[in-house]
């Protein structure tokens, strides 16, 4: 990455003017604290006393047994205080935020796992918070609206737009334009505008970090491939950062297909989308004719985004990374197969790696090694799960 | 000097501070856009801002979104834009500007882009999602097209305010208030002192937009800028005429003309 932000062509940032001394604020801020060991203290222990850090790198014995080829690891991210990677990225931007002197977080949320995070560490750190989701977001995923009212914050519904995760990123820039002075926009994915992209990777590079550490620890080796589901893309760069340079280890993104990447319903921004701007951002969209971003669709509200991190879209170009599609079908069946196998509910989004691992583990020798990033617990996902697969629940 | 900058010059010479009223293409249909082109021209206006419909205008406020999804579901594309400003140029040579965000144009194209606008005669555009550091990949285009990029300032420009003052080009797009476009009771903003750093930098013309929408508020502040822009306003008039927006649309310009009498 350059100075201003650009990996390759990709990055940038297009914004409105009204919020470019506010980025410009924000990019000393960061560059400052980033790299002062107070800020770095403070938030290595809200790391280990608040999140429950490190998390486990699981060694998954039975999916490995039933699956007859690499050995498979998770990472348990999902044991994370709020059950998922987010709280990473957000521990570190409250505390930003705070450091800044702001009063008020924002932030959008897709499946809710970000709002919650943001709720959670504007309750701990005394600031208010807002969170913008869309509203069939917040129809698929009523149990968290009711988790970050209970965490007090306010959640508007987005009613713009696909009313899903794209719409919920315009509200909460709009917002963030109307009261810049006294708002920090906290962002959940290594997008928008730069520094975002580069901050929010940062903060979550620690689960690549950690990956290294524990499977030097019991493997005295590197892994040779890990997966992680990508949307935006945050649990997937934070993953894949550290090993960046470890160019024997192969990188794997996981798109959410929907109902296949040849129909019209899906979220596969690398499989089937061109360069853009948007967000903040050149990367890669989902676009219709005109340059419109296209209405998206997968089952999993997180990763239902018409865009892509501008690294993941140079590393698919600079071919450092891969991306692949898994369809909602493919990620059910996972879901559903690594609750049985290991006792373990997997987000949905997660799921979608999971699914990719389970085609590529069984072509694999004995001796490989994959890491699947686990970015998130399932709980909340066990009643849509039901309702696509037809059962009712009575709760 | 660009023909925007000279349709301020004219202005001035008739003490006028010049009017820039905004509509959606294609809303309600772009037959009709047409017709409102030329009524708002008749009626007096100086340059006619025409916005570029795009799923997500996120520097706009309700009115104009809904004016960009009631266009898009027509199927309002660029193209047809174009061919729409091809005919207006047949009968009017008023300044014309697209309002459009910065994927619209790298969609088309940066280069056939910028040459379909010099072709048509299309004289500035406005992206409001594409600061002064991200220009020079459009610049280059622009001015060889003679196209003017329009820069805008915000009430939180401040000391940026000189550099981007420094290479603006047509007008000076200059944001009222915090937030999206869209009509306000009242503008909060310290517009005094805001224009006296746009003033002591600037050497082409200002103009005054976001939240203006009754003649009475272009009255009181006429003062700061030469000229004032008016959208949501228009917009809203044209969601509630529909085709039949042209009178309305006239007799609002008028009351604007009057209010902007120095």
């Amino acid at each position: 990455m350059d100075n201003t932000g650009r990996y390759g062509v990709f990055g940038g940032q297009y914004i409105p003017e009204t919020l470019m001394n506010a980025i410009h604020e924000l990019d000393e801020a960061y560059k400052y604290y980033k790299n002062n060991e107070a800020f770095k203290e403070e938030l290595k222990v809200l790391f280990e006393e608040y999140t429950g850090r490190p998390s486990l790198l699981y060694f998954a014995k039975k999916m490995t047994e039933d699956l007859g080829g690499a050995k498979i690891y998770l990472k348990r991210e999902d044991l994370n205080h709020t059950g998922s990677h987010k709280i990473n990225n957000v521990l570190g931007q409250v505390l930003l935020a705070k450091k800044m002197g702001k009063k008020r977080v924002i932030a959008e949320t897709g499946a809710g796992q970000h709002g919650v995070a943001t709720a959670t560490a504007a309750a701990l750190m005394g600031l208010t918070c807002e969170v913008f989701m869309g509203e069939e977001d917040t129809v698929r995923q009523a149990l968290n609206v009711f988790r970050m009212e209970l965490l007090g914050a306010k959640v508007t519904a987005v009613k713009t737009g696909t009313r899903t995760l794209k719409d919920a990123v315009n509200a909460a820039m709009q917002e963030w334009t109307r009261r810049v002075d006294d708002t920090f926009y906290c962002i959940g994915s290594v997008m928008g505008p730069h520094p975002y992209p580069e901050m929010v990777r940062d903060f979550q590079s620690i689960i690549g970090k950690e990956v290294k550490m524990q499977m030097l620890q019991k493997e005295g080796k590197l892994p040779d491939t890990l997966i992680a589901c990508v949307g935006g893309g945050s649990n997937a760069m934070g993953l894949f950062y550290d090993f960046i340079k470890d160019e024997e280890v192969e990188l794997i993104g996981v798109e959410a297909a929907g109902e296949g990447i040849d129909t019209e319903n899906h979220a596969a921004t690398i499989s089937k989308g061109e360069i853009g701007i948007f967000h903040g951002m050149k990367s890669y969209f989902l676009q219709a004719e005109g340059g419109s971003i296209a209405p998206v669709y997968s089952i999993s509200a997180g990763l239902d985004y018409p865009g892509i991190g501008p690294e993941h879209a140079y590393l698919h170009d600079t071919k450092r990374a891969y991306y692949v599609p898994a369809t909602d079908k493919e990620a059910v069946a996972a879901f559903e197969y690594l609750s049985k196998i290991e006792g373990i509910i997997p987000a949905i989004e997660s799921s979608h790696a999971v699914a990719y691992a389970i085609k590529i583990a069984t072509q694999m020798s004995k001796e490989k090694i994959i890491v699947i990033n686990l970015s998130g617990r399932g709980d909340k996902d066990v009643a849509s799960i039901a309702r696509y697969k037809g059962v009712e629940l009575n709760e | 000097m660009s023909n925007i900058q000279k349709a301020f010059e004219k202005k001035k010479q008739e003490g006028q501070k010049a009017f820039i009223p905004f509509v959606t293409a294609g809303d309600p249909n772009l037959e009709a856009t047409e017709k409102f082109i030329y009524a708002l021209e008749k009626a007096g206006s100086t340059i006619i801002e025409i916005g570029i419909p795009f799923s997500d205008p996120i520097a706009d406020g309700p009115v104009i979104q809904k004016a960009n999804i009631r266009a898009l579901e027509k199927g309002i594309t660029i193209d047809k834009v174009f061919d729409m400003v091809a005919k207006v140029r047949k009968l009017t040579k008023v300044p014309l500007v697209f309002l459009l965000y910065a994927n619209t144009v790298y969609y088309y194209g940066i280069e056939k882009f910028f040459k379909k606008c010099k072709e048509v005669e299309v004289d500035g555009i406005i992206v409001p999602d594409l600061p002064f550091e991200e220009k020079e990949e459009f610049n280059a285009y622009a001015t060889e097209c003679e196209v003017d990029i329009i820069s805008l300032v915000a009430p939180t420009s401040k000391e940026r305010i000189k550099e981007i003052t420094k290479d603006a080009r047509g007008f000076l797009y200059c944001v009222s208030s915090m937030g999206v476009t869209g009509t306000r009771n009242s503008i909060q903003t310290d517009l005094k002192s805001m224009f006296e750093t746009i003033n002591e930098y600037c050497k082409i013309p200002t103009a005054l937009g976001f939240g203006i929408s009754y003649a009475d508020q272009a009255k009181d502040l006429k003062k700061y800028a030469d000229g004032v822009i008016v959208g949501s306003a228009i917009v809203k008039l044209i969601e509630e005429h529909g085709e039949e927006a042209e009178m309305p649309l006239t007799q609002f310009a008028q009351e604007m003309m009057t209010a902007l009498q120095d």
